[in-house]
């Protein structure tokens, strides 16, 4: 029995062992771990999807792959990374991170845990396996708007319960993360003491809870339209295309945030830790973080301007969506403010922050801009938009999971990684990511639109150079592989502190920690969490 | 007892990863079963008995540690908060398709009649269109059904709101004698509840074979159709689920299994089945009567 | 082959390029390399250019401001120089100050932004009207008034040399992948209402130059306007994922002055009303393949591909199908080409007796189809009218 009762009394780690340990998991350690491989794996599944993208698009003309199969590689690759990529690592950081910053034994609902870890590869056999079949896999973007989605073939039905499948998942997880925050914080660790990590986590899992069933309601419409005749998005019924987009949106825009709000607050652990400061403006941390929250529900017709609103609806998301700059601004400059006046070292978790911290920012930019409704008639399906959401989801989101992965993977393993190799990767990635994505900017602005698989030459220099930057980028991640390898199987060993600079309850436990994490709670004291 | 100071971390549990294979057989076999695919009845129907078997299996494990009383009172909180939550995902699940409502009768339908910014739709494609609602009379009704008539509120669905409302109220009235550790009541009123539950599923099922066969009301009316049957029929099918489990939790406590202090179970179905009703409400007024 | 090329073109473009981003002038770098928006042909989109140069220097600026004090944070405040943390850890009087600063910028640009947006919305007091269809993977324009219907489909060059390993360098077709066969020809100095719809899937119908991009939608209509200063020939394509043809959707304004347009406008009339002129003729087998070649490419293409294999799952493989090549079949086959059927298009609009005819006879005589068939255009003259 590895209930805590048992562990109480003899402190010994009673770990079940071999494959069962994995299949069956109730231990939040182990199913944080296998999120993450997950995700990495699916990065590199995403990554070699948008490495044939990159190929086809190095020169005009086909030279690849058709046409459709091209469409549904700009599909896929989305919904690998959004789905399969980004949201499981921040699942897999929230498992192993949040009972041990809050002072937890584990999460508060164990089994439901690990079945929500196990969906997603079965909801991935359901998408992937439809690129092996008849007529290929969903060619529709990542966004299936309708009527076109309605045109794909035997893959349509498994994109759908693929999607249903992964929003279980995404529920089952916040659900779990609401409960554990809530209810599992050990005595003294206030709302206003938890680490950033937690707030940010606990935020995004209400905005899951609250835009993914929105979506499945959205493609349960689509299945009904395509096979029982219902009209929701056809108008000679009296329903409209335009109205999948409303709810679609009403679900997209907060996910972006999903992706974006865990990565905000590992920046938000990072810097403090390497400026040896604390947090610039914690309270204002938090209300930014919610108001961000707030704000996105609100702001979904900013991906659809050109479908012709009513001007007063252009005008109302306008001006939501620039005001959305507003707190973000002020998560930027309390990063900055941490910065000042500390006293910094870089270790590769800092450099990539540093890199987030300016390379979000400019992805924000190009947001702020795409959100002034009469010049995103001009921007709109564009290259600018691909450039604009690279710049805040891989220059972003992943460089903010890259920066956790080399800020904890100590603590995971109790092996400190390969620091020099790690800053060979962070200066390869940052080059390269540059490289591939900026020139996508000129591109959009030239005209280029995008899901296209062939472009008039007069794109053809910066897709060039595109491409490149892509398989740059590409070819650096193997070294990230071979640093995570080579840390797992041994290296110095780290200590508890791990950082100098790192303050809170995960730094007080052994690396690694033992299997049950706290499994008397402990004491939280303002001196522990501060400076 | 020790166990009742420290949070419950259940061992290893096999359900989980049972639970995934039975949904993804489950949804593999339907989409086989739209595709038309061969021996798609078969993995439906062995993914519906994996399904069923993996909540059995699940349930019992909870149910029997909860019995040798595992659960202290954090736990308890954890499971509440969880059946709070889950309930707010779907609320958000039918706030969808009550946006596809309003949104076609607000927007769409009234644009394609040539209303607001849709006049250029309504003079180049839609010139004979009227708009109304209900819609009898669809843009282009070349591949729908038209209907006679529509299902009026106060008939069935007026008797059906009663019969809600007052189950409402029965289930209350079990979980007040639950409360008061009087169990004959308990059980009386759950019954009564279940029953109800039961009358409303039949109702709604005579509902549908009227308006099918006697009003040629179809799925493929058009967007009255499509909403109407989308909004009524998700509803029916999670008042379903929520008589079955407020069987289950009959059965239970038939078998004793409720204590004043510790029903959780009980409060879940009946959480729940509030939140079934008032999804009623909504539907009796925005898709019945209004 | 390529590898050559590439290096002797790319290498010293990359310089050139990366010297360039250090020049920043926005007009240097559109003339050159086409970096940035067009400031287009239109008093609107010359606005819209101008609403982005000034929100594209005010986050220029913001980030400058903000970069700044982070490098000379990073520079001065770090450890190996021997900083000691400080302990502050808010101040609310900074805190409101940069929330109401960015709130300000964010109002300044908002303001310029509605007028703008309302003045591009009021298609009010408009001369001409058009009516833009989008079709997988065509156009339609309705000339609203005049009676006056194009279709406009790819150029041929392009069709050719956009073909998987066509062997022909796309340098070769003339504006490869933005011409089309048929132009839509606008007058000069007129503010024209252009309507966007579409027949099948959602396009979009965007020409950079005009300053806008507006989806097409099936079953609804858009209404925008445009007015168009210089004569000139304005390129554009579809901008929303339609399908496979996607990328192969080019638009081509040709502006022209308003005396050229109403010469244009008879003329096309002229053309238009002679397009089943031919319809009692009769023609040969060669002549007819030769004919149905081009119409082939120009509409079904795309979808059957050029070795009639389709593409499996999705679009049927003719080379061998039944439908075109049992001689029960013909009218079948007619009526499917006139008609359409499920995803496939109607085509019997678009194409004139003899086109149908031909491309019919064409597809029955051509890969492995060798009946021996001839269809004439009097035979789908005779479809139509049942
Ligand atoms: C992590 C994901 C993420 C994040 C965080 C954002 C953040 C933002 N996004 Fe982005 N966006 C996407 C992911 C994301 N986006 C994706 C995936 C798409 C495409 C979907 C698809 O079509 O496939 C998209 C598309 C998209 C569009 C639609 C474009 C189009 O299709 O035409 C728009 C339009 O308004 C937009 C706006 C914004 C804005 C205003 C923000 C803001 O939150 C940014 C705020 C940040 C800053 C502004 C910088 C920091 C602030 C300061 C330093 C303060 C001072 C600044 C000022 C006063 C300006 N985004
Ligand atoms: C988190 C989200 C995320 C991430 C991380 C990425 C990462 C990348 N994306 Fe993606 N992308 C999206 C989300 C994301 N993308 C979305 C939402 C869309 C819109 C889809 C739509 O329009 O519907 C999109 C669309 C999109 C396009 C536009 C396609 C089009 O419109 O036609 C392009 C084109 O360049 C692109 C490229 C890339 C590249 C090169 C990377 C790289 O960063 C990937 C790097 C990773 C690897 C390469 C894997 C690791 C390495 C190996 C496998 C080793 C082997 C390497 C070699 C052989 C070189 N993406
Ligand atoms: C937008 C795509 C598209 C275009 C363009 C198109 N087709 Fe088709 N075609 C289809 C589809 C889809 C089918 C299958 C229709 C069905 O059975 O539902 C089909 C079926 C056919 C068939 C019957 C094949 C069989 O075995 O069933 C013939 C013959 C045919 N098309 C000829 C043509 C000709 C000639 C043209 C051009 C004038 C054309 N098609 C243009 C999509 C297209
Ligand atoms: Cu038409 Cu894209
Ligand atoms: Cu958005």
């Amino acid at each position: 029995m590895s209930t805590i009762a048992h562990a109480d009394h003899d402190h010994h780690d009673h770990k079940p062992t071999g494959i069962k340990r994995w299949l069956f998991s109730t231990n939040h350690k182990d199913i944080g771990t296998m999120y993450l491989v997950f995700s990495l794996i699916m990065f590199f599944v995403g990554g070699s999807m948008a490495m044939i993208i990159r190929a086809e698009l190095f020169q005009p003309g086909l030279q690849f792959v058709d046409p459709q199969f091209y469409n549904s590689m700009v599909t896929v690759h989305a919904l690998v990374m959004i789905f399969g990529a980004v949201m499981p690592a921040g699942v897999g950081l929230a498992n192993w991170m949040i009972p041990i910053m809050i002072g937890a034994p584990d999460m508060a609902l164990p089994r439901m845990n690990n079945m929500s870890f196990w969906i997603m590869p079965f909801a991935f056999a359901l998408l992937l396996g439809t690129l092996f079949m008849e007529g290929g896999g969903p060619a529709s973007g990542w966004t299936m708007y309708p009527p076109l989605v309605l045109q794909t073939g035997k893959a349509f039905p498994y994109l759908i319960f693929a999607v249903h499948f992964l929003g279980i998942s995404s529920i089952m997880g916040s659900i779990n993360i609401i409960a554990t925050v809530f209810n599992m914080r050990a005595p003294g660790m206030t709302l206003m003491r938890l680490p950033l990590f937690v707030w940010t986590w606990v935020i995004t899992a209400f905005l899951l809870i609250a835009s993914m069933p929105v979506l499945a309601g959205a493609v349960t419409m689509l299945l009904t339209d395509k096979y029982f005749g219902t009209s929701f998005f056809n108008a000679a019924g009296g329903g409209d295309p335009v109205l999948f987009q409303h709810i679609f949106w009403f679900f997209g825009h907060p996910e972006v945030y999903i992706l974006a709000l865990p990565a905000f607050g590992i920046i938000s652990q990072i810097i403090p830790t390497f400026a040896r400061k604390p947090l610039f403006g914690y309270a204002s941390m938090v209300y930014a973080t919610a108001s961000i929250a707030i704000l996105s529900f609100f702001v979904w017709g900013h991906h659809m301007f050109t479908v012709g609103l009513p001007i007063t609806g252009e005008l109302f998301f306008m001006y939501m969506t620039m005001l959305i700059a507003v707190p973000t601004g002020v998560k930027v400059f309390n990063w900055v403010a941490t910065m000042w006046k500390g006293a910094m070292t870089f270790e590769a978790p800092m450099l990539f922050s540093i890199a987030f911290v300016i390379l979000f920012t400019i992805g924000g930019f190009s947001g702020l801009m795409l959100g002034i409704t009469p010049v995103d008639f001009q921007y709109h399906n564009t290259y600018f938009v691909v450039a604009h959401f690279h710049y805040v989801l891989l220059t972003g989101a992943v460089f903010a999971l890259m920066a956790s992965v080399y800020y904890w993977i100590p603590k995971w393993t109790g092996n400190m990684y390969d620091e020099k190799l790690a800053k060979i990767h962070f200066w390869l990635s940052t080059i390269f990511a540059n490289i591939l994505f900026f020139p996508q900017h000129f591109l959009g602005l030239a005209g280029m639109p995008r899901r296209i698989p062939d472009y008039s030459v007069q794109f053809t220099d910066f897709n060039m150079i595109s491409s490149l930057g892509g398989f740059g980028y590409g070819i650096s991640q193997l070294l990230f592989v071979y640093i995570v390898i080579k840390c797992v199987l041994g290296g110095k060993k780290a200590t508890s502190q791990v950082w100098e600079g790192g303050r809170g309850l995960e730094w007080t436990l052994s690396s690694p920690p033992p299997y049950h994490s706290f499994t008397t709670p402990p004491k939280v004291t303002k001196t522990l969490m501060d400076y | 007892m020790a166990s009742k100071d420290i949070y419950f971390v259940p061992e290893s549990s096999k359900w989980p990863i049972v639970g995934s294979l039975a949904l993804f057989t489950l949804f593999a076999g339907s989409a086989m079963l739209l595709n038309q695919s061969p021996n798609a009845k078969y993995v439906f129907i062995v993914g519906i008995a994996a399904v069923i078997y993996m909540f059995a299996g699940w349930f019992s494990n909870v149910i029997a540690e909860s019995l040798a009383g595992k659960y202290n009172k954090q736990v308890d909180i954890s499971f509440r908060m969880g059946m709070g939550w889950f309930i707010l995902s779907e609320v958000m699940f039918f706030a969808a398709f009550f946006g596809a409502l309003f949104y076609a009768r607000v927007l769409s339908v009234p644009w394609l009649g040539g209303e607001g910014s849709g006049a250029v739709t309504h003079q180049f494609l839609w010139p004979a269109f009227k708009a109304s609602w209900p819609m009898s009379v669809m843009p282009d009704s070349t591949n729908f059904t038209v209907y006679k008539d529509i299902v009026p509120a106060f008939g069935l669905p007026a008797v059906n709101t009663l019969i809600l409302l007052l189950s409402g109220v029965t289930v209350t009235l079990s979980h007040w004698a639950l409360k008061k550790a009087q169990r004959n009541y308990l059980n009386a009123w759950l019954a009564v509840t279940v029953a109800l539950g039961g009358l409303f599923v039949y109702f709604q099922a005579t509902e549908y074979h009227h308006a099918y066969t006697e009003l040629s009301l179809k799925l493929n009316s058009g967007i009255f159709g499509s909403t109407f049957y989308l909004l009524t029929g998700f509803h029916g099918f999670h008042v379903t689920m929520g008589a079955v489990m407020l069987a289950v939790i009959l059965l239970r406590s038939l078998k004793g299994h409720f204590t004043k202090n510790e029903h959780f179970a009980f409060e879940a179905v009946a959480w729940y089945w509030h939140f079934v009703d008032v999804v009623w409400l909504g539907l009796f007024i925005f898709v019945y009567w209004l | 082959m390529h590898l050559n090329k590439i290096k002797v073109r790319f290498l010293p473009n990359f310089t050139v390029i990366l010297s360039a981003l250090f020049l920043l002038s926005p007009e240097i770098l559109h003339a050159a390399w086409g970096l940035n928006m067009t400031p287009g042909a239109t008093p609107i989109s010359n606005e819209v250019y101008n609403m982005h140069m000034t929100s594209l220097y005010v986050v220029t600026a913001i980030g400058i401001a903000v970069f700044s004090v982070m490098f000379w944070s990073i520079f001065h405040h770090r450890k190996s120089k021997g900083a000691k943390p400080a302990k502050f850890s808010h101040s609310t009087t900074v805190e409101v100050i940069w929330t109401i600063i960015p709130f300000a910028i964010i109002v300044s640009l908002a303001i310029p932004a509605t007028k703008l947006l309302a003045k591009m919305d009021d298609t009010s007091k408009s001369e001409i009207t058009i009516k833009a269809t989008g079709y997988q993977w065509k156009w339609k324009y309705d000339y609203i008034n005049e009676d006056v219907t194009i279709y406009s489909n790819m150029a041929s060059d392009s069709v050719d040399a956009s073909q998987m390993n066509s062997g022909i360098d796309p340098n070769t077709a003339d504006n490869y992948l933005r011409n089309t066969d048929t132009a839509l020809v606008l007058p000069v100095g007129k503010k024209i209402r252009i309507l966007t719809t579409a027949n099948d899937v959602i396009h979009a119908w965007w020409v950079p130059d005009l300053g806008w991009q507006r989806d097409a939608i099936p079953g609804f209509i858009n209404d925008n306007w445009t007015m168009i200063n210089k004569v000139g020939v304005y390129r554009g394509q579809c901008a929303q994922i339609c399908g496979k043809g996607h990328g192969y959707m080019p638009i081509v304004v040709k502006a022209v002055p308003e005396k050229e347009y109403q010469a244009w406008i008879e003329q096309t009339k002229v053309a238009l009303n002679s397009k089943n002129s031919d319809s009692n003729k009769d023609f040969t087998l060669a002549e007819l393949k030769a004919k149905g070649e081009g119409v082939y490419k120009a509409n079904c293409l795309a979808c059957h591909q050029a070795n009639g294999q389709g593409i499996k799952g999705v679009f049927p493989a003719i080379d061998g199908s039944p439908l075109a090549n049992l001689k029960e079949n013909i009218p079948a086959h007619i009526h499917q080409v006139i008609y359409g059927k499920g995803i496939m298009p109607a085509f019997g609009e678009q194409l004139s007796d003899s086109d149908i005819a031909s491309v019919v006879t064409f597809v029955r005589n051509n890969w492995g189809n060798k009946t021996g068939h001839v269809i004439q255009p009097k035979d789908v003259l005779a479809a139509r009218k049942k």
